[in-house]
């Protein structure tokens, strides 16, 4: 799996309350949610970002609620790929989840500034930094996770009888 | 290379003699959790797979807590959604309004939770359980949906950090300061992806609200679950509130750990985690005149009986302090008929504060008790991230219930020991 796009960086600890305000969790609508997308942290996020889009973030990315909300924003929002130092579990799962595609990699974290164009091969764990022409190696998947984003996500894993 | 308890129970679960950390099981679950905002997302995705029934009608549990009683039209679509839904697939543990109490303090009152369980829950707090000995840890919505549909979940085996505790706590310190001492101490991800395993002789001067307190806010230390050796306190609380009979699963004498905390339990001081991060731990040597607006007591980490004794006990007689608002959440009914019959309603309405009905609400900045811009506010809560409770120019500030009642009768944030003169 390939993306490409240009780079919206943020810093560690960024968490589900400010990737989606707890008051806008009355609703489950996808494009509603993207409409409140990274409010509490950058209001000029909703506005500038592009589909394709690629976020970079540092430590522990996702932290706090369980809310499967903060994927399916910044899924919604047109975002094809986040790559973080780390993430926060629930977050991490989250996103295999529902295929949001995701990638730890500290180096490519450091080396990638806001706006640079990034292209990823998650297949061959390869990020390039396009405006630098920079690389940076990212591990696999592990098989069975592999298994789940091949097949669109943990239900159609189940449906698909990947998982019984 | 022995297994730690959380290893013994995933392995337990996955049908294996043995697992090792990094390796991915399949787990059969005990019971399946969602709360009025996540599980309308759940049963959408479980709608997909065209299943007429849960796997268990007996072990899904849904309950209405976090914008209940709804506090606008859309959180009455979703718990509407949820109450429908349990309507049709006979879903016996449907906590509604007038049943519901805050989740993670429902769950063990009523019996749903044992000692070697495996539990999952659309909500990170889940993580309260271990309290009880069993490994249980937050997931999100899909999770939850494949967890009705098949009774299993896929878990990474954790590795684990041990936290040997030690002495006894002191006067007016809980269970709380240990937890946001420990988060000071090792960051919010200083347990990233891994088990927080308690044990020690200190466990012994922890009561279960101090244990499901600090195994609460695991998650704000990143970890995948807390867990509790279990003792006497332990089993007395599981066969009191009519359990299911507990299995009980000890570490191995050599269980490999990633590291090993010794707490001594008789040094934690009452502390404070100062905005915006649980891991902004400070001890009252470090903290000035702060002057607050709100104080919460309640919420899934300390609405229980215990906090709620340890706040009356301190505001007993005194008045709230001019221009501080103070709402308490008893965290469910019969904390709520408990603390009544104590008499402790009146102490804190004598004081000044209000007293609601059970629910999430100011905890995650959704109703009863939304701070402005520029507003404080000492909460007994687990988050205080930006925006958390209202205005994203706002501030929380973590405590115990005894902290948060002495600043409420102070205005500013206060140790229970200045005001109790220890």
């Amino acid at each position: 799996m390939k993306y490409t796009g240009n780079v919206i960086k943020y810093g560690d600890n960024v968490d589900t309350d400010v990737i989606i305000p707890a008051r806008y969790l009355n609703t489950s609508d996808h494009n509603e949610l993207a409409s409140h997308c990274m409010e509490d942290l950058d209001k000029t996020f909703v506005s500038r970002v592009q589909q394709g889009d690629i976020i970079t973030a540092g430590q522990n990315f996702g932290c706090g609620s369980s809310r499967e909300h903060a994927p399916i924003a910044i899924k919604a929002s047109g975002v094809s790929l986040v790559i973080a130092k780390s993430f926060a579990r629930i977050f991490y799962r989250n996103s295999i989840n529902i295929g949001l595609a995701i990638v730890e990699c500290p180096e490519a974290v450091d080396g990638i500034s806001e706006g640079d164009k990034v292209e990823a091969d998650l297949d061959s764990g390869i990020i390039r930094n396009l405006t630098t022409g920079k690389e940076y190696k990212t591990e696999p998947f592990p098989e069975f996770v592999q298994k789940i984003i091949e097949n669109g996500g943990l239900m159609q894993s189940i449906a698909n009888g990947i998982i019984a | 290379m022995g297994m730690t308890m959380t290893q013994k129970i995933l392995a337990a679960h996955a049908g294996l003699e043995k697992v090792q950390a990094g390796q991915l099981i399949l787990a059969d679950l005990d019971l399946v959790l969602g709360n009025d905002i996540t599980s309308p997302v759940a049963i959408k995705e479980f709608a997909k797979l065209g299943k007429d029934n849960v796997f268990d009608k007996n072990k899904v549990t849904m309950v209405m807590d976090h914008f209940a009683p709804n506090k606008d039209i859309k959180a009455a679509e979703q718990c509407k959604m949820c109450r429908d839904f349990c309507g049709e697939k006979e879903i016996t543990h449907f906590y509604d309004v007038g049943k519901m109490g805050i989740e993670h303090a429902l769950l063990p009152e009523k019996g749903l939770v044992t000692a070697g369980n495996v539990v999952i829950g659309a909500d990170s707090h889940t993580c309260t359980y271990g309290a009880l000995g069993a490994f249980s840890t937050g997931v999100g919505s899909t999770d939850m949906a494949c967890g009705m549909a098949i009774g299993k979940a896929w878990f990474k085996v954790p590795s684990a950090v041990k936290f040997e505790l030690k002495g006894c706590l002191r006067q007016y310190v809980s269970g709380k300061d240990v937890i946001l001492h420990i988060i000071g101490k090792i960051g919010v991800d200083g347990a990233l992806y891994r088990s927080m395993e308690f044990t020690g002789e200190g466990l012994a001067s922890l009561n279960m609200a101090d244990r499901l307190c600090i195994a609460n806010m695991a998650i704000e230390a990143g970890a995948k679950n807390g867990i509790f050796e279990v003792d006497d306190i332990t089993l007395d609380y599981i066969r009191e509130h009519g359990g299911a009979e507990p299995v009980i699963f000890k570490a191995d004498d050599d269980a490999v750990y990633d590291e090993v905390i010794t707490i001594d339990l008789d040094n934690i001081e009452p502390t404070v985690a100062f905005p915006h991060l649980p891991e902004n731990a400070k001890t009252f040597d470090e903290i000035g005149d702060i002057k607050i607006d709100q104080v919460v007591i309640g919420s899934c980490t300390n609405g229980r009986l215990e906090d709620l004794v340890a706040a009356a006990d301190i505001m007993r007689g005194h008045k709230c302090a001019e221009n501080v608002r103070v709402i308490i959440i008893p965290a469910t009914q019969q904390i709520y008929l408990d603390a009544m019959e104590m008499g402790l309603l009146r102490t804190f309405i004598e004081c000044g504060a209000v007293v609601s009905t059970p629910t999430c609400g100011p905890c995650l900045g959704g109703y009863m008790g939304i701070l402005a811009e520029g507003e404080r506010a000492v909460t007994t809560t687990n988050r205080n991230f930006v925006g958390r409770m209202g205005h994203v120019g706002s501030e929380v500030y973590l405590a115990s219930p005894a902290t948060a009642a002495a600043s409420a009768i102070t205005g500013k944030i206060t140790s229970p020991w200045e005001v109790m003169c220890l």
